[in-house]
């Protein structure tokens, strides 16, 4: 290990890891608990679910989130399912094998002990949520169905309808309202962390901002836990919610917290084509849709007959030639950079030609359209009503788009930070997807971290720091409540000409264009030029009306873009430092001759854990060696 | 049905405004210009307040957050529509194509009295996480479980219990009702659990302890108006109503008979 980053990865054989460190890990007296207070910022599936268990286990929890209601986070978007290797369909599956199907997924740059551990808990969060009552879809016999999903050969994920996540986070929020009645978890909704609190080189609380009457207030705990989501509206536009944002992240990097991978973010390549600049965000269809419909492309540049039109022959069903082992059902970022292929080549389809069709004519002549209406009826409707057209009789028109981000705060194998009392869970950290994360992975890593990997591993931390809570009227909260309220008073005091919007999209054109689906190392200096200015006439030229205290959305999306153009740069600078191109990082120096990813194990089979080290200076990085004992380097081949 | 016309559109808004609770709120107008008819609704508030922001006038305020229909934040009463004119769709994903060119279009918040009024169009909604919070799930602890397939669950059973679990706490059930009751939504929550076996220990106590804190928060009764079913976006079906009611007397009556 460099740096003094250790991972406190454990001895012994892989599958005995997670085992030998619960016996190990130290525990605290059911009776004790109540004693520790800890403090949970966001409320989705890692959120919610580390915060109910803690309560559960006798700990008093303050849980922080933006929305007005935690049932409303993020994770209640995903659509297509939860990974499990339960074998339920006796498939061969395995925790082995999801655990190597996810390494590989990740392109060998995740930690092999993380992710068997993942694996290892999978099963328990599917028996958890059905006994919370979670309405899996079922077979006719009455036990669990599965389907599959990109990147493996299993059946292995489990679904409700396309709302997958909706149901799983009411699980969650479910069991967090049970112990918000039992006075044990104390919500605070329609609250948003702005900052960090170091006491002694320990993260000991937050300063957050009440969202409805502005007020700035501290928190303080025992531990504080970042369960936030990740970074995609860095890009503007993204698959993710208006109000995702880097701000409680990239103000933990700014106290200290290394920042890992932040390079490695994931494009869908199922998502509904951008129209027009007006747009604000753009919509996922699940990658369930794969499973029954066909990736096509015109075989001719700019043939703009009707998809009907096109006959047969003059198709080109590219990911069913290019992969044929895995066709259609091939990773995200395999998926994604095959449509840019073909859309960089004038194949694209639609107005814009960023685009490529899914078909499922074959699919609704073998299995009848009612089949396919109960498979996706949902995302069929979704489709009609933001395209106004009907896939049950033209093909979906799709195209790539920012959906989730495998980077995030650097963690332990105990879930904590480099800096001591931070924990971090779910999206926001970086440990589990490597370069790529396969489809229905993240809700499986979000409740893992929450239901079974925290509550197991903090008391690590806890048991060792015991009364050392410090008081949230002492200097440090202090200081860092008056460091946001003089940020605050700047960004209302600038008075521009422009909208806090104006500054995001132009961000997220930048970062898509020079830092998006391919990258290469002119691009990213460029990028790495621009953002400063970009950055500098937002301080001189926004304009955020209004007042600090009262509700104010302006104030909250000023906020935010901020640390998104602050966060930027530092996704540049790892884009351009790793020099290989693997998984969702796509560099165009490095690609085979048939321009596929050329991973370059000799001098970057490393995390790169990024340190905030001032204003001006650019981070610094340190890197976290990944050592593969049990699985072997292969090049990454779905053909 | 959409309505043919321009590809970009002006239309008048007369939007409600409200400083805060405290202060009594108006109806503004305002004219929204060269509106792409593939905007969604919400995109052209996004340009209208972008606007208002060059003309120095403060932007709106609207709740919305995923954008896709499913987070529940996003509200609006449209032309006295919660959620606007068309049937199973939530706000952020109305498009502007089914606006025709030149309409005067109204926008209010969700009116009711357990929903006040925080800024302009944005309403506290908290008192649904409250009746949750009485009853809303399946008292299981973490780690409590047994192997997922030891409780098989009929796939009719499965999808009735889905079909009520897909709501989506926007609220727009009690804007729409007459009586401002929560019933819908109860009942949704309520069913979904009723028809799993999971649901089934603590069947009584939860529809009774819901109940009682949906009169408590200041929601009314339902009184068989069907508004709600008309606009809920995840088209939850009003008969769960009627097993609500059921599962009040029932859980009543073994009340008292034990």
């Amino acid at each position: 290990m460099t740096d003094g980053l250790d991972a406190h990865i454990p001895a012994g054989p892989l599958d005995k890891k997670w085992d030998q460190h619960k016996f190990e890990s130290r525990l605290i007296n059911p009776a004790n608990r109540r004693k520790y207070e800890v403090i949970v910022v966001g409320s989705g599936l890692a959120g919610a679910s580390a915060a109910a268990s803690l309560a559960e286990m006798g700990y008093r929890v303050k849980c922080f989130c933006y929305q007005d209601s935690p049932r409303r986070a993020h994770s209640i978007a995903a659509q297509g399912g939860i990974n499990a290797a339960k074998n339920y369909p006796n498939d061969s599956d395995s925790v082995f094998r999801l655990f190597y199907d996810t390494i590989k997924g990740g392109d060998f740059r995740s930690r092999e002990a993380n992710v068997y551990r993942l694996a290892q808990v999978s099963n328990a969060i599917i028996d958890q949520c059905v006994a919370q009552g979670v309405p899996f879809a079922r077979e006719y016999g009455g036990l669990l169905a599965n389907r599959s999903f990109g990147g493996a050969q299993v059946s292995r994920t489990f679904y409700a309808r396309g709302q997958t996540g909706q149901q799983l986070l009411l699980g969650a929020y479910g069991a967090l309202c049970r112990q918000i009645a039992e006075g044990t978890v104390k919500m605070f909704p329609r609250t948003e962390m702005l900052d960090l609190v170091i006491v002694k080189g320990h993260a000991k609380g937050i300063v957050v901002r009440d969202m409805v009457t502005g007020e700035i207030s501290s928190h303080a705990g025992d531990a504080v836990i970042l369960a936030t989501g990740g970074y995609g509206n860095v890009f503007y536009l993204s698959t993710n919610a208006k109000g995702c944002n880097v701000t409680a992240s990239y103000r933990a990097y700014k106290k200290g917290a290394f920042f890992a991978n932040p390079c490695f973010t994931q494009i869908h390549p199922t998502c509904i084509p951008v129209t027009g600049d007006y747009q604000s965000k753009l919509t996922l269809m699940s990658e369930s849709l794969r499973n029954d419909g066909r990736v096509w492309a015109p075989k001719k540049v700019r043939d703009t007959r009707p998809p009907n039109e096109i006959p047969e022959e003059e198709r080109d069903y590219y990911l069913e030639r290019k992969y044929p082992s895995f066709g259609n059902l091939a990773p995200r970022d395999i998926a994604s950079r095959a449509a840019k292929v073909v859309c960089d080549e004038g194949r694209g389809v639609g107005g814009t030609c960023l685009g490529v069709y899914l078909d499922f004519a074959d699919a609704i002549a073998r299995l009848g359209v009612n089949t396919i209406r109960e498979r996706y009826g949902n995302l069929f409707d979704m489709y009609h009503k933001i395209t106004n057209e009907d896939a049950y009789k033209i093909p979906m028109r799709i195209f790539p788009a920012v959906h989730y981000t495998m980077g995030g705060l650097w963690v332990d194998y105990n879930l904590m930070s480099n800096l001591p009392g931070l924990h971090v869970l779910g999206e926001a950290n970086f440990s589990d997807h490597g370069a790529n994360r396969l489809g229905a992975s993240a809700l499986m890593q979000g409740l893992a971290d929450g239901y079974f990997v925290l509550p197991a591993t903090i008391g690590n931390y806890l048991a060792a720091h015991t009364g050392e809570k410090p008081s949230a009227d002492s200097t440090e909260f202090k200081k860092a409540e008056e460091d946001v309220q003089n940020r605050t008073r700047r960004m209302l005091g600038v008075h521009g000409k422009k909208s806090v919007d104006h500054f995001h999209r132009e961000l997220g054109l930048l970062m898509w264009d020079k830092c998006g689906m391919s990258r290469n190392e002119a691009d990213l200096r460029e990028a790495l030029k621009r953002i400063p200015q970009l950055r500098e006439e937002f301080w001189e030229n926004v304009n955020v009306l209004g007042d600090s205290e009262e509700l104010n959305q302006s104030l909250e999306k000023a906020g935010r873009v901020a640390d998104f153009l602050e966060f930027a740069e530092l996704l540049c600078y790892d884009a351009l430092n790793r020099r290989e191109s693997c998984g969702g990082h796509f560099r165009e120096e490095f690609q085979t001759p048939d321009g596929e990813a050329k991973r370059n194990d000799e001098e970057f089979a490393y995390v790169s854990a990024w340190e905030y080290v001032g204003e001006n200076s650019p981070p610094q990085l340190h890197k976290e060696p990944l050592v593969f004992e049990n699985v072997h380097l292969a090049t990454r081949s779905y053909k | 049905m959409t309505a043919p016309g321009p590809a970009k559109r002006n239309y008048k808004l007369r939007v409600w405004r409200q400083k805060d609770g405290r202060t009594p709120g108006r109806f503004a107008e305002y004219d929204a210009r060269d509106i792409p008819a593939d905007a969604s609704f919400l995109e052209m508030l996004d340009i209208v307040n972008d606007s208002l922001i060059a003309r120095n006038e403060e932007p709106i305020a609207f709740d919305h957050d995923c954008r896709e229909g499913i987070c529940g934040m996003c509200s609006l009463v449209i032309d006295g529509t919660p959620h606007g004119p068309n049937r199973a769709t939530t706000t952020c994903q109305l498009y502007m194509r089914h606006f025709p060119d030149g309409q005067t279009i109204v926008i209010e918040p969700f009116r009711a009295k357990a929903f006040p009024v925080l800024r302009d169009l944005i309403v506290n909604r908290s008192a649904l996480d409250r009746i949750q919070q009485t009853g809303g799930f399946v008292s299981v602890r973490t780690g409590g479980a047994q192997d997922a397939n030891n409780i098989p669950i009929s796939k009719p059973a499965a999808d009735r219990a889905m079909d009520a679990a897909a709501c989506i706490q926007c609220g727009a059930c009690v804007a729409a009702c007459p009586n401002a009751s929560a019933m819908l939504f109860l009942a949704a929550r309520v069913s979904h659990f009723a028809l799993l076996p999971q649901g089934q220990p603590e069947r009584t106590k939860r529809v009774i302890a819901m109940l009682a804190k949906h009169d408590e928060e200041g929601f009314g009764n339902c009184r068989n108006h069907y508004e709600c079913e008309a606009v809920c976006p995840a088209e939850i079906p009003a008969l769960f109503i009627a097993k609500l009611n059921r599962e009040y007397v029932m859980a009543e009556v073994k009340k008292a008979v034990e």
